[in-house]
């Protein structure tokens, strides 16, 4: 990736942030921590991997996203925004009643949420029926689909995974947020999970794996293309990254699964972080 | 499609080449089975049709949220376990991944109730129809012979809704020809009497019940016997017909009455025209091993049960 390219990602994900903050401020709490650690991957992927329209959201032969880990909802909404497939000014309904920008991701009522997420690991298997379907139909798209470490503590997770393995299922590429938290607390002290271990159970259950940082847009890019030149199986790239990463009131403790955010809290929030990253 | 049920030696080729069948009209149709294809016999689809065919292994949430992976890029998948599994296993995937998201998929769950005689009690489902009935606008059918599961499956499919089919694999019987009119939500009025209604579900106690109409009319009761193929969406039309009629019905179910059918029929009556009701169901019982004639008397799914919960229903 030229170094321009580079930095038109970088900015993309610095938005997303921040809109991310604003977004879950308007509504005064939400999950931030698991939603801002998957921006640097959601730009990459809506800014220049994914095969997408925002004007036909649904076109058949589009690249999909599941977001399993779906309280990342609002990230993915201010992803959504600014790639164009609704107006920003929708992100202030988050949650709202009658909202089309529910807490959980939803195909019913989001443009461009390709799968319903909130029961975790049911988005995961859903992702890999969508990668099947494809192959049926002969359309030619990558399957694209997010999962959290704490997530992996669902059997379904593991259900999908050998299925996906068994069916060589190459056009899938999987990324586990292993962010090191869950709601109750750090992973380490209720099921831990080391990057590495993570990398050979994926495996062991047939897929193509690697490990990145979450947060290197450039190593996550270079991951993706080496998965896809790796046939007959799919793809697992295990990011580490830091729950909260850019609201910084949420980086490096325990309880930031989901925080109170107000108005000032986000003015606050987003001014340090334009400090921190010099923008 | 309409085919002569006669083509088939047991209730799993009727439903099988029923979805074999659709899906030689439909390139859409796909199947999910999960480790039990040898079982229900999904094994001819796969052979006809291999590249739509998936094995899921044993692992039923997972099987229910690739169907629903499928549905969403436009294809109509059929999946199958045993109905135990088919519903209580992977229900919160039934409720979400398919319910919730509007997302479709025609589900056999095999061997309900009594029917799994020798797999025994882990493997015998009576809370399955209360389980689908809390999703919304989930079909619901349980034919009771060979011809109406063929048909009905079709008419699933028709629906565009996520249906449950209940059905014994094994065995077969004849109710229905190939000319009969049989149509998903309208029960059929198997004998019309004026005296009492029995309603009954599947083909055990549909079965049963005619049974039982035979002895209640050497005793001089003239039984009405309906065979309430379709329990969602509820044929309300026919329930209220044969209850104003008669004034006494009886709903036999090879299920559990809390959510069942017989709740159901009771609770649409309650509204709009009391009567007085009796039930056959399991009660509060788990399921048990046994040959089905065993499971019938142990369970008192038998004519002679039926008799009797009619002459204490008359009493």
């Amino acid at each position: 990736m030229d170094k321009k390219r580079l930095e038109e990602i970088k900015e993309k994900a610095f938005e997303i942030r921040c809109l991310t903050i604003n977004e879950i401020s308007t509504f005064g709490s939400g999950h931030i921590g698991g939603a801002m650690s998957i921006t640097d991957l959601l730009a990459l992927l809506y800014f220049d991997v994914m095969n997408v329209d925002p004007k036909n959201p649904k076109k058949e032969d589009r690249d999909r996203l599941v977001v399993s880990k779906g309280h990342a909802g609002p990230a993915v909404y201010s992803t959504l925004a600014l790639k164009g497939y609704f107006d920003k000014s929708m992100l202030s309904t988050l949650n709202q009643g009658g909202t089309n920008l529910p807490s959980h991701c939803d195909m019913l009522k989001t443009p461009g949420i390709d799968f319903t997420a909130g029961s975790l690991g049911q988005g995961f298997s859903a992702a890999m029926g969508i990668a099947c379907g494809n192959r049926v139909k002969g359309v030619d798209a990558w399957t694209y689909t997010i999962i959290g470490d704490g997530e992996s503590q669902e059997g379904q997770i593991w259900e999908a995974a050998e299925f996906a393995g068994a069916q060589k299922l190459d056009k899938v590429i999987a990324f586990e947020d292993l962010n090191g938290q869950q709601l109750d607390g750090y992973t380490k002290d209720i099921i831990p999970e080391e990057a590495e271990a993570v990398a050979l159970r994926w495996k062991s259950f047939g897929w193509s794996t690697e490990v990145v940082d979450g947060h290197d847009i450039e190593a996550l890019k270079d991951a993706i293309e080496r998965a896809k030149s790796v046939e007959n199986m799919p793809h697992m790239i295990v990011m580490k990254t830091q729950k909260s990463r850019g609201y910084i009131p949420g980086e490096g403790i325990k309880a930031n699964h989901s925080m109170p955010i107000k108005k000032e809290d986000a003015e606050a929030a987003i001014k340090a972080l334009k400090e921190r990253e010099g923008r | 499609m309409k085919r002569d049920a006669h083509d088939f030696n047991h209730y799993k080729e009727a439903v099988i080449g029923a979805a074999v069948d659709i899906a030689s009209t439909d390139d859409r149709v796909v199947f999910v089975d999960s480790d039990l294809s040898s079982c229900i016999g999904s094994t001819s689809f796969e052979k006809k049709y291999p590249e739509r065919f998936f094995n899921a292994g044993i692992a039923e949430a997972n099987m229910v949220g690739v169907a629903a992976g499928l549905s969403s890029v436009g294809l109509v998948p059929f999946i199958h376990s045993f109905g135990c599994f088919m519903s209580r296993r992977d229900y919160d995937q039934l409720f979400i991944s398919l319910g919730y998201t509007h997302q479709r998929a025609i589900c056999i769950g095999s061997d309900p109730g009594i029917t799994a005689q020798y797999n025994g009690g882990t493997h015998m489902p009576f809370e399955d129809i209360a389980l689908m009935r809390q999703i919304p606008n989930f079909v619901i059918i349980e034919p009771s012979d060979a011809q109406s599961l063929y048909d009905l499956t079709w008419q699933a499919y028709k629906s565009g809704q996520n249906a449950y089919i209940r059905t014994p694999r094994k065995g077969i019987n004849f109710r229905y020809s190939l000319e009969d009119e049989i149509t998903l939500g309208k029960g059929i009025e198997l004998r019309e009497g004026k005296d009492v209604a029995i309603i009954a579900t599947g083909i055990v106690m549909v079965d049963e019940a005619m049974k039982a109409s035979d002895i209640l009319k050497e005793k001089g009761i003239d039984a009405t016997v309906v065979d309430l193929h379709t329990i969602r969406p509820l044929d309300t039309e026919l329930i209220e017909k044969v209850a104003a009629r008669t004034g006494k019905v009886l709903v036999c179910e090879n299920g559990r009455y809390a959510g069942g059918v017989g709740e159901m029929i009771a609770g649409h009556l309650s509204t709009v025209l009391p009567t007085k009701m009796a039930f056959l169901n399991v009660g509060e019982r788990y399921g048990e091993v046994g040959n089905l004639s065993y499971l019938k008397e142990a369970f008192g799914f038998t004519a002679d049960n039926i008799v009797n919960k009619v002459m204490g229903l008359l009493a």
